[in-house]
């Protein structure tokens, strides 16, 4: 199957379509969510949560001993939860810094949740395959009903989003602040919270623990590039995420055995490096053409008043001076010179220069404007 | 004349780990007064100010606002923090900083409408940062983040203003507009408490001061109680006003 194929298929095809709908939902979430979580400084939080999800995975499947999704994802919720109540319990109670929390209970569950893993491999129980699924996410199992419950779980985020969406960006701007004007912060911060550990939790069966992080943060990232706005960032990571998810199903199900969790991952991260560079104003192509555009116009501004400086000294402003008076002038190249020339600032015979009334216009202006930004 | 109390700190102790912050502290603010609160760098000066507005909380003590507890009293203050505590490549604009300063009285959920935008407007207005309204945050400069900072605390219309250097690192033209400012605050009768670097400048700035060094050294007016023995014992080192003439 080719991208064409899978284009006209989408509609059509009953597996397809609820893959295809489930990344995208899964997308927008994740990265509407992302934004609070990179604002925050929160971007190793996504990572720690996933990764403490394993063992709550694990032993939900061996209290019911059934592989329905559901219950494995509520297991999930619950130790993530109790992963990311431990970080949070871990900073306000120790000396320790955010990192080392983070870090702490990452690895603790993590490697809690592979222990169980493998204990489970080892019963003697037929049901036992495929929970390692939940490592790398595997999008071809999801069924209508997860849909709906992404779905849902969305719609709820997104109208929490708008009923507390000034709470919510106080918070992340100036939470001290946000205090003293009479706000709950920690009630925020909790509403905030549950709902990045609930999209993440909702994330895992399709993309894993090991890479969902990325679904959190490559989107938010991305549009942080593009906007000024709260509003409008939140907006384009949802977009973006949601692109990606559409997107790497496209590409991971148009190409044979093409897992869809790390190719998703793979296009968010394209959608970050090509914020990166192209965005019009914190891009680095953009920001690279400015600077040396910059750089350019005050080479010729240094010239041209130095140039004034000369010819001020004479009656006439016109008065032909030598090129080589210039080259123990620091910024002055040829090039700049002829650019001057172009723009009718200067005239040059031969060896010789002068000033054209233009330049002398353009220069004393300069000068004048200098004058006043310095006082 | 008896003049009000507008804050009232009893007995008010702050510990981060095991050393305490502050110890002790008792501190009446008249109304109407523009102090300054003075002390060496981990006096505790900006520990003071969170603690009064219960961003931290203290071991011990209380304080009350106007003879009442400060949780009832929270509309009657305003606060305008340090510039460096927040990150100002937040995707915001100036204006819509100031109208935080809104979220207060508005409550929880109910948006800001075309009243909080005219106030938000006018104290831009009144820092001078109106032709600034639609900037991104991270593309003031630091004085101007300041007088935003100013502006938000403004749109509160509070009685009480507290303020942790204001003047931190902005340049003379600046800290003139910010100081007329708490002066004309001060003409209206409110009350204006600012954490305070420059020695030089008390005199000249306000009219009441703080003494502060984990304990409180001295409180009052700047005419009676700035002098060589109160420095002394805040900065421990022999200190001489050289500057006050």
């Amino acid at each position: 199957m080719d991208l064409q194929e899978y284009f006209s298929l989408v509609f059509s095809d009953y597996t397809l379509r609820t893959i295809t709908l489930g990344t995208a939902i899964l997308g927008a979430v994740t990265g509407m969510l992302g934004s609070f979580a990179v604002l925050r400084k929160q971007s190793l939080l996504g990572d720690a949560i996933s990764h403490a999800a394993l063992p709550g995975i694990a032993i939900a499947f061996l209290i019911t001993g059934a592989k329905d999704s559901n219950t494995l994802l509520l297991g999930a919720l619950v130790s993530g939860l109790l992963g990311t109540f431990w970080i949070r319990g871990i900073i306000t109670k120790t000396h320790l810094k955010s990192d080392t929390a983070l870090g702490l209970i990452l690895s603790l569950f993590f490697g809690f949740g592979m222990l169980l893993l493998t204990f489970i491999q080892k019963q003697p129980n037929a049901n036992q395959a495929g929970l390692d699924k939940y490592l790398f996410g595997q999008a071809a199992t999801l069924v209508e009903s997860d849909v709906w419950l992404m779905a849902i779980v969305t719609g709820l985020c997104l109208f929490v989003l708008l009923l507390f969406w000034k709470e919510f960006k106080i918070l992340l701007f100036d939470k001290d602040y946000a205090k003293t004007l009479g706000f709950n912060t920690k009630t925020i911060d909790i509403l905030i919270t549950s709902f990045i550990v609930l999209a993440i939790v909702l994330g895992l069966q399709t993309v894993g623990v090991v890479l969902m992080s990325a679904m959190l943060l490559a989107p938010a990232a991305a549009a942080r590039q593009w906007t000024n706005s709260l509003s409008k960032m939140v907006f384009l990571a949802a977009v973006f995420g949601a692109f990606s998810g559409v997107f790497g199903t496209a590409i991971s199900s148009s190409q044979n055995n093409l897992s869809t969790g790390p190719v998703i991952v793979l296009v968010a991260s394209v959608f970050v490096v090509f914020s990166f560079i192209f965005s019009p104003s914190r891009g680095l192509l953009f920001r690279q053409i400015r600077f040396i555009a910059n750089r350019r116009d005050l080479e010729q501004q240094k010239t041209l008043a130095f140039m004034y400086h000369i010819a001020e000294t004479h009656d006439n402003i016109s008065h032909p001076h030598t090129i080589k008076i210039l080259n123990n002038f620091q910024g002055f190249t040829r090039k700049t010179l002829q650019k001057l020339v172009d723009k009718e600032y200067v005239m040059l015979d031969g060896t010789m220069w002068s000033l054209t009334q233009k330049g002398f216009d353009k220069a004393s202006n300069l000068y004048n404007q200098q004058a006043k930004e310095d006082e | 004349m008896e003049q009000k109390i507008a804050v009232k700190v009893d007995d008010l102790t702050v510990a981060y780990n095991y050393k305490p912050v502050l110890w002790d502290i008792d501190l009446e603010i008249p109304e109407g007064v523009l102090m300054a609160i003075v002390g060496p760098n981990g006096a505790g000066k900006s520990t003071l100010i969170k603690a009064i507005l219960g961003i931290l909380k203290p071991i011990a003590g209380s304080v009350s606002i106007y003879e009442k507890p400060y949780e009832k009293q929270r509309s009657l203050v305003a606060y305008v923090p340090q510039k460096g505590s927040v990150d100002w490549d937040f995707p915001t604009t100036a204006l819509d900083v100031v109208m935080m300063g809104t979220y207060g009285s508005l409550g929880w959920i109910k948006r800001p409408g075309q009243k909080e935008k005219k106030a938000a407007l006018e104290a831009l207005e009144k820092v001078g940062m109106l032709p600034f309204k639609s900037r991104q945050i991270s593309q003031l400069s630091g004085g101007q983040q300041q007088r935003i900072f100013l502006a938000r605390a403004l749109v509160q219309d509070a009685s009480i203003y507290f303020m942790d250097e204001p003047f931190q690192g902005v340049d003379a033209t600046t800290e003139i507009a910010i100081i007329n400012i708490l002066k004309e605050l001060r003409k209206a009768g409110k009350t204006v408490i600012v954490v305070h670097h420059d020695l030089q400048t008390v005199p000249e700035y306000f009219d009441w001061v703080t003494f502060l060094n984990v304990k409180k050294i001295a409180t009052g007016p700047v005419k009676d109680i700035f002098n060589d023995d109160n420095l002394t014992k805040t900065y421990g080192i022999n200190y001489k006003v050289s500057i006050q003439e």
